[in-house]
């Protein structure tokens, strides 16, 4: 009868306090967060997009499956999060902060019916003397007493870890302080890739959203390496990279060695190993069984061509002296795959010093003779472009959470009274965290104090 | 001595545990299969710690040194033993010896599929892996892996302990009487996740830092780190739900397994089932 029915905003308020709330958007998040780990994000390759039926990519992109970490319903997930935590914290933090602030000194009635651990030790001697021994078992084996007196009756009350009880809400704000760290760097930060071959410089890269950022200096690739392990497993990727200002190296960003997990930073911009590859040209000739009607033919580095007779072919590998691999040859040679009309695929190695040997590639090549003359081939790295100025704020979230949590989970605010009345004195406590083991610690205080005190019958 | 051969001890002192606890169950007049239980347990946890540095020793001798948790069996072995390192530490601060029944058998189980089911050999560092931020996330995700499986094995008893206590009030002869009080299980799940949950939070900022140290990206959305954030939801709702009555007791055990399951699907069903940066199998 007396409020069944609470104001609009009384009830808004309530359910974004709500702990039913808090649930709901925490299992919400992890059952909707799995759609992105099955349904590819970003761009989806080709063979997925074939894989599903129009009526299915219509459904995924209305509702923005391919981008949904993104997507309006995740955001508004994550905000009600906030909402919810921040609302919490608003509602609860005054009280909180009061109990810290301004703890109550005197244990009365009503504070005496709460507390568990109740104990009233009856013992003699005057009401000061007993004060005095109490507080120095209390200093000595929980913390210092804050004494109060009142008609004769001294109350003494002590804590311990009192801003234990902040942790909580500490950790509710990291949350929110990693949100602000994330949301700083996607509106003041970007992500990008550059691809930079041997012995150039680029002083653009290109970002995520297909945007032309100006880095405001040059970044230049003296030399890329790779090396193996004896097993020929890669063991290390490595760009030599030099900054320059107007065309000038800079002190100290001059012929640095980036690596994976080494990344390189100037200017609150990061260069990361990312990929490599190969870049250059290669000419082929194509040409009648006897060499006559000789046709030139380029080929890009790792790329594909078409042979006369419609079959394609793939440069491979290519090396400028090809008596590393074969000893009694000489000079450039080719490997090439050619994919012929009945299916099969053949691989070879064309050269440049030695007909002889191309010619017994003519039934591949349909009767034609195909010769490599040589060509230019360097190394090229790819390198991921990172600034984030909110990452720091990310990283003060985390501590603060990680910190918050520790203090949230193995930290108490323990809080004991003590009324000291001639003859009696009466001791009770609570704690935050951890009754069984607050307890315990009672009962051994209390007998700690049982000896420490005169007692009227010792038996 | 090699370190393959102490994995196969410990994996049979796992197994001598676990039947040590089974017997512990329907013997309940004899503690001595408890009391055997935990301490061939603890002989398996030091036997397997000094495989795990002996491992790591060998690798510095093949030339190619690095700390064994580089691949799917190195992170298997390692997995068992912060399950039964979860186990000891409970244990030894709450007595309740008889939870190992239902702990013990992941540990076995991680070991045996490692010894008789993958390849043990010990390779090279792939250039992604070569950082020491490898160890500090591997240790302090996989140790929280663990206290969820540990909080598992105690919600699974307390289904059972509580389904029990519904059916037959005073039959104090089944075996299910020698199962802690559920409500003492219900508060061993807690504090396991308790632990659980800091040390998973501490792995996945140590994945971010080492994300954003090595990528540029602390958060790229990848399945791995979509699922670790999606155990972490779990746990966390757990954890409000120790808040509201409703969702004490059974609820509270059934997130715990749910948990655990998702947190399994994080560690092998997203490198098994789905593509994704973390293809190195850790």
């Amino acid at each position: 009868m007396t409020s069944s029915k609470k104001s609009i905003p009384q009830s808004i308020w309530d359910f974004f306090c709500s702990l039913k709330l808090t649930m709901f958007t925490l299992i919400t998040l992890a059952v909707l967060s799995i759609v992105g780990t099955v349904i590819p994000q970003g761009t989806p390759p080709p063979e997925y997009l074939h894989s599903i039926s129009q009526n299915k990519l219509k459904l995924y992109k209305g509702l923005g499956f391919f981008d949904m970490y993104h997507s309006w319903w995740f955001i508004l997930l994550l905000s009600l999060l906030s909402l919810n935590l921040l609302a919490c914290s608003v509602k609860r933090l005054p009280g909180i902060w009061r109990t810290i602030t301004r703890p109550v000194r005197v244990m009365d009635d009503s504070l005496e019916t709460t507390l568990p651990n109740l104990t009233s030790i009856i013992t003699s001697g005057d009401a000061v003397t007993l004060r005095d021994r109490v507080a120095a078992v209390m200093k000595a084996e929980f913390a210092e007493p804050v004494i109060t007196e009142a008609d004769g009756t001294y109350h003494l009350f002590a804590q311990k870890t009192p801003w234990s009880r902040l942790a909580v809400y500490a950790v509710h704000l990291s949350v929110l302080v990693i949100f602000i760290g994330a949301i700083i760097g996607s509106l003041f930060g970007y992500k990008g890739f550059v691809n930079i071959p041997e012995g150039e410089s680029v002083g653009k890269v290109m970002s995520r959203s297909e945007k032309e950022i100006d880095l405001g200096f040059a970044v230049h690739l003296e030399k890329f390496s790779v090396s193996h392990y004896p097993n020929g497993a890669p063991k290390e990727f490595k760009s030599i990279l030099t900054v320059l200002e107007n065309g000038k190296p800079v002190a100290g960003y001059d012929r640095v060695p980036v690596i994976v997990n080494d990344p390189l930073s100037y200017k609150g911009i990061t260069f990361y190993q990312s990929s490599y590859g190969k870049l250059g040209e290669h000419e082929f000739t194509i040409s009648d069984s006897d060499g006559s009607n000789s046709q030139p033919l380029i080929v890009k580095s790792g790329g594909s061509t078409k042979l006369p007779d419609g079959s394609g072919l793939c440069l491979q590998e290519t090396t400028p002296d090809i008596s590393r691999f074969q000893t009694g040859l000489s000079g450039p040679a080719a490997q090439v795959e050619v994919h012929l009309a009945n299916g099969e695929n053949k691989t070879f190695v064309v050269y440049s010093n030695n007909p002889a040997m191309n010619r017994m590639n003519l039934p591949y090549t349909g009767g034609k003779l195909l010769q490599y003359r040589g060509g230019e081939e360097f190394m090229y790295t790819g390198l991921q472009v990172a600034k984030d100025p909110g990452v720091w704020v990310v990283w003060v979230g985390c501590i603060l959470m990680v910190v918050g949590i520790y203090v949230a989970f193995f930290m108490a605010h323990r809080r004991i009274w003590v009324r000291v009345e001639s003859g009696t004195v009466t001791i009770g406590g609570n704690s935050s965290k951890n009754q069984g083991g607050f307890q315990l610690f009672m009962e051994q205080l209390v007998t700690k104090l049982k000896k420490q005190l005169p007692l009227e019958d010792n038996k | 001595m090699t370190s393959s051969l102490l994995f196969n001890i410990t994996t049979l002192l796992y197994l001598a545990s676990m039947l040590a606890f089974f017997a512990a169950i329907v013997n309940r007049t004899k503690p001595f299969f408890g009391t055997a239980g935990s301490y061939i347990a603890f002989g398996g946890l030091l036997l397997q710690t000094v495989a795990i540095g002996l491992r790591w020793k060998e690798s510095y001798l093949l030339g190619i040194g690095h700390a064994p948790l580089s691949n799917l069996y190195e992170s298997v072995v390692f997995f068992s033993w912060t399950i039964v390192l979860i186990y000891g530490i409970l244990d030894l601060k709450y007595r309740y010896r008889v939870i190992g029944a239902f702990v013990m058998p992941f540990a076995l189980l991680g070991m045996a599929w490692a010894q008789l089911g993958m390849k043990s050999g010990i390779e090279p560092l792939v250039p992604a892996l070569q950082s020491n931020w490898l160890l500090y996330h591997v240790i302090t995700c996989f140790l929280g892996y663990a206290a969820f499986a540990v909080a598992c094995g105690i919600s699974i008893m307390y289904l059972i302990r509580e389904k029990h206590d519904k059916v037959a009030q005073a039959n104090e002869q089944s075996i299910v009487a020698t199962f802690p009080p559920s409500r003492v299980l219900d508060d061993l799940n807690y504090k396991s996740i308790m632990i659980g949950f800091p040390l998973l939070t501490l792995g996945i900022v140590t994945g971010a830092a080492w994300a954003n140290y090595a990528w540029g990206t602390y958060w790229s959305w990848d399945p791995k780190e979509t699922w670790s954030l999606i155990v972490w939801f779990i746990y966390a709702a757990f954890l409000h739900a120790r808040i509201t009555r409703g969702w004490a007791g059974r609820r509270a055990a059934w997130l715990s397994i749910i948990g655990f399951a998702a947190t399994i699907f994080c560690y092998l069903g997203v490198n098994l089932l789905l593509s994704g940066l973390h293809s190195y199998g850790g």
